[in-house]
């Protein structure tokens, strides 16, 4: 018996939805009293797939294969299934990502496993196994049993903290039984969206809605978001009348996210939106209504016109950042 | 060419969530509509049909109750829909049951939404895939089919990846994939006698159950600062919430 975590490397590096996961699977091992084993699909280098062990591998299994650089769903699927039944795990951790989202299922399916997708807390109990996820876009939660011998759980990135302490895993080469016809979908081309902080995996997020009129006012928001390091992202009806793109559109039909730091100006916080930023631990909202829904779900509110508080708030943080470095 | 496009049925999305005693979604006074992720994966089904030919049949798996949702599909513009008699309590379940209909009868293109904005878990388009052994693309905002070559886009964090596949395939889409369309008139009178046909389920398994439910942690009040003292909102970002 063991619990196996995908250990998910962008470009041959690991992101922090990564230490998250093995920490998770690495808590669930213990709460079933067995190891955890990591699998690296791709080139990550030697020393940062020893590093996982300060998050609790004890080994892990690295597949080597210049075809597999890319993301193939099919093959990952199945190499992750196999590396499962090699193992005989009984818990299989991976992160609810965009990668995770093509994988989990195929995972799921092959091993005839439950699956939770979009865990967000560690199992409250090992039998029943039982895993709580959002459900209804964050409107609630929901305690889901898996019935079945194996268990897939997808982890949401930022929902589970990275536990990390002394450590140095064992590394293993791992050659799956790979097949051509496992490789339909091969990836031509990456487009990246330029410099930015991608959205998904911010700590903090700068949003922005209706009430700043007009495109030719985000000026103020892209300096506010660059001087905190944070992402920018807007509501529906922003994204909709395409005063800023949809992948930044954040909301019930949109993307799911859940910063450290949500700040919403000129956004009224109508449902659809709260669902989609509900997990945010700290949110801001600026707006120059306040009966504005929003406030209801805020942490801190500031009532006042955001052509006259954002500004103050960006020297604010310029004020703020040189008097703490 | 043989679109198939799984579509289910959720809650409006500006639905106030509540539950009964934690055990069930209230659905009293709730108005159920195509899951958006389904109604923009079934638009560029229709629109690829437009430009390359074919039928775009509809399968969803739910009760009786649920065929309003599927005459909606039809008035929008699908050709034919089949429906699974069951309730859909478990993604697995669903996914089997709709691989059973698609090993009889093949689809070169089968399409679901990203998710269900209900559990919003998107597991069966990649299930689905594995139980016909048919390469998935998910989440994706491009799907384009010149001959038997397949060009999508799909989302990565921080961009988007060009991907080719094979014909036939499973792609779950994203918002930008279409715009969803408005059923006409003529399109709304037609929708209630283009087929649609009932299958009971066969013998499936369920892998997983919901078995409570509960509301988010409720917020704390609301702390006021003052739009004059943002340096106050920054210390207390930095000093009280530890986010900067």
């Amino acid at each position: 018996m063991s619990v196996i975590v995908f250990a998910e490397n962008w470009d041959g590096k690991f992101k922090k939805s990564t230490f998250e996961a093995v920490s998770y699977a690495n808590e669930i091992a213990k709460q079933l009293s067995t190891s955890t084993t990591a699998l690296v699909i791709g080139n990550v280098s030697e020393e940062d797939m020893k590093s996982l062990g300060k998050y609790g591998a004890g080994k892990v299994l690295n597949v080597k294969n210049d075809r597999l650089n890319t993301l193939a769903a099919q093959a990952y699927g199945n190499i992750v299934a196999e590396a499962a039944q090699k193992e005989v795990a009984t818990v299989i951790v991976i992160s609810n990502t965009y990668t995770g989202k093509n994988i989990a299922g195929r995972i799921a399916a092959r091993l005839k496993a439950g699956l939770v997708a979009g865990a967000t807390a560690l199992p409250s109990a090992t039998a029943p196994f039982t895993v709580r996820k959002k459900c209804f876009s964050g409107k609630g939660l929901t305690d889901v049993v898996i019935t079945s011998d194996q268990k897939v759980l997808a982890l949401t990135p930022n929902a589970f903290r990275v536990i990390s302490g002394e450590g140095t895993a064992s590394l293993e080469a791992f050659v799956p039984a790979l097949k051509d016809s496992d490789l339909k979908t091969s990836v031509k081309e990456v487009k990246k969206t330029s410099g930015k902080i991608a959205l998904t995996e911010a700590e903090l997020v700068v949003s922005a809605g209706r009430g700043l009129k007009g495109p030719e006012n985000w000026g103020m928001i892209e300096e506010l978001a660059n001087l905190l390091g944070a992402a920018t992202a807007c509501s529906k009806p922003v994204a909709d009348i395409g005063w800023r793109p949809h992948h930044e559109h954040v909301g019930q039909t949109g993307i799911t996210i859940g910063p450290n730091l949500y700040i919403a100006i000129g956004i009224s916080g109508a449902i659809q939106h709260l669902a989609g930023v509900s997990s945010s631990k700290v949110i801001v909202v600026i707006n120059s209504d306040p009966e504005a829904p929003f406030f209801k779900a805020a942490d801190y509110g500031v009532v006042g016109d955001a052509f006259e508080v954002v500004p103050r708030l960006i020297e604010a943080v310029k004020t703020f950042k040189t008097s703490h470095h | 060419m043989k679109f198939l496009v799984c579509i289910s049925q959720v809650p409006d999305t500006t639905t106030k969530i509540t539950f009964i005693e934690g055990k069930a979604l209230n659905a009293a006074g709730v108005q159920f509509i195509i899951n958006p992720y389904d109604e923009i994966a079934l638009t560029r089904a229709l629109e690829l049909k437009e430009a390359l030919g074919g039928t775009v049949t509809v399968i969803h798996v739910g009760t009786v109750g649920t065929e309003p949702t599927i005459r909606k599909a039809l008035a929008i513009g699908a050709d034919e829909a089949i429906r699974i008699n069951a309730e859909p309590e478990d993604a697995f379940f669903v996914a089997s049951q709709i691989a059973e209909v698609v090993k009889k009868n093949p689809f070169d293109v089968i399409l679901t939404g990203r998710e269900s904005i209900d559990y919003n878990s998107g597991q069966v388009a990649g299930m689905l895939a594995e139980m016909l052994d048919l390469p998935s693309v998910c989440v994706v905002t491009k799907i384009d089919i010149s001959g038997t070559e397949v060009t999508l886009e799909r989302e990565i964090d921080g961009g988007k990846e060009v991907v080719s596949c094979s014909l036939p395939f499973v792609a779950s889409a994203q918002k930008g994939l279409s715009e969803p369309r408005i059923p006409n008139m003529r399109g709304i009178m037609s929708a209630r006698t283009k087929p649609l046909q009932i299958t009971e389920p066969s013998s499936g398994t369920k892998l997983t159950a919901s078995v409570s439910y509960a509301m988010p942690p409720a917020k704390q009040a609301c702390k006021m600062v003052a739009a004059d003292k943002m340096n106050e909102l920054v210390e207390l970002l930095h000093q009280e919430a530890k986010v900067i």
